[in-house]
């Protein structure tokens, strides 16, 4: 477990982190960059997650197997996306179905 | 310097504290690994309408409070350095210190639910409930239903998370007043901040998904 006490200063420049990063995808949502948009919000979106995470949730600090868990989680789920929008992005029209 | 405690001491089929921790943490980390599979479900459900029907989503998201969600994007981060804080205090044995940050990212969550509950309100005036209380706009996308449902399914679940959360908390912070955490032993304190800041982590991308996808109505 983490016996690990971090100081007060790590999780205040976690949260500014946070807080310039939503800052950002904010700021950014304003702005034209087409199709980027949408990887630039997951980007950051992505990076909040990881400092949470890491940080916030103490996986950093922790044994391994707790470590396995936890990437397993979303390593699992990103594999699902992919393999959807595999079918949604590539598949051919079926003849006689849909519009 | 640590307060007097009457932590419970190690069950006796745990070889050591340390042990009895992390069994308690696997379990949790257990448990949210099957909360990423249930929101990961409402995600997976967005990403395929959102490829069938762009245009609907940019048009519901256009009509969104970016303010709004911007302002309870802050608030959850918020709360969510102060459950941090409250599991800290809890690692030095303060458990005043703990009742008082968890108090605190109650408090917080009070202000993020009452805002969402103006937003929801504001669907109600503007009939954007789908199946409840549905007259979009003249021209409106004919799936912007599905936008719509989508948000009222994915906020509103996140939103009784929090409520869960809530509840869970004014036990956590009781026991903590009572003295039943130690430096050893507050695996209880631990398990909820992992809750808490999951649910910070869902709205992390749920704020980016709903409301910034027409910001600037490009």
């Amino acid at each position: 477990m983490s016996d690990h006490v971090l100081p007060i200063r790590s999780y205040l420049n976690v949260f500014f982190a946070l807080m310039l990063l939503t800052a950002l995808t904010t700021a950014a949502a304003f702005v034209d960059f087409g199709s980027f948009n949408d990887v630039i919000a997951m980007a950051i979106a992505g990076t909040k997650a990881g400092l949470v995470i890491a940080i916030f949730m103490h996986v950093k600090y922790q044994s391994p197997l707790i470590r396995i868990f936890a990437v397993a989680g979303f390593a699992w789920l990103l594999i699902f996306f992919v393999l959807i929008l595999t079918d949604y992005q590539a598949r051919l029209p079926v003849p006689g179905w849909g519009s | 310097m640590p307060e007097a405690t009457t932590a419970a001491p190690i069950a006796h089929h745990f070889s050591s504290a340390e042990q009895q921790n992390e069994t308690a943490a696997i379990g949790m980390w257990a448990f949210l690994v099957q909360e990423v599979m249930f929101f990961g479900g409402l995600f997976t459900v967005y990403l395929v309408y959102r490829n069938l029907h762009p245009h609907a989503f940019l048009e519901g998201s256009g009509h969104l409070p970016v303010g709004l969600g911007t302002l309870n994007t802050v608030v959850l981060i918020g709360s969510s350095l102060t459950m941090a804080l409250a599991v800290r205090c809890a690692q030095l044995g303060r458990g005043k210190g703990t009742a008082g940050y968890i108090l605190a990212t109650m408090a917080l969550a009070g202000v993020f639910l009452a805002v969402k509950t103006i937003e929801y309100g504001s669907k109600w005036d503007d009939a954007l409930i789908p199946g409840v209380r549905w007259d979009p706009w003249p021209g409106a996308d004919p799936h912007l239903n599905l936008f719509y449902a989508l948000y009222f399914i994915m906020t509103g679940m996140h939103a009784i998370h929090m409520l869960v959360g809530l509840v869970l908390m004014v036990f956590v912070a009781l026991r903590s007043l009572r003295g039943r955490y130690s430096p050893q032993n507050h695996i209880g304190v631990e398990i909820l901040g992992l809750y808490w800041h999951f649910v910070d982590l869902v709205w992390i991308f749920l704020f980016p998904l709903l409301y910034l996808l027409n910001a600037g109505g490009h």
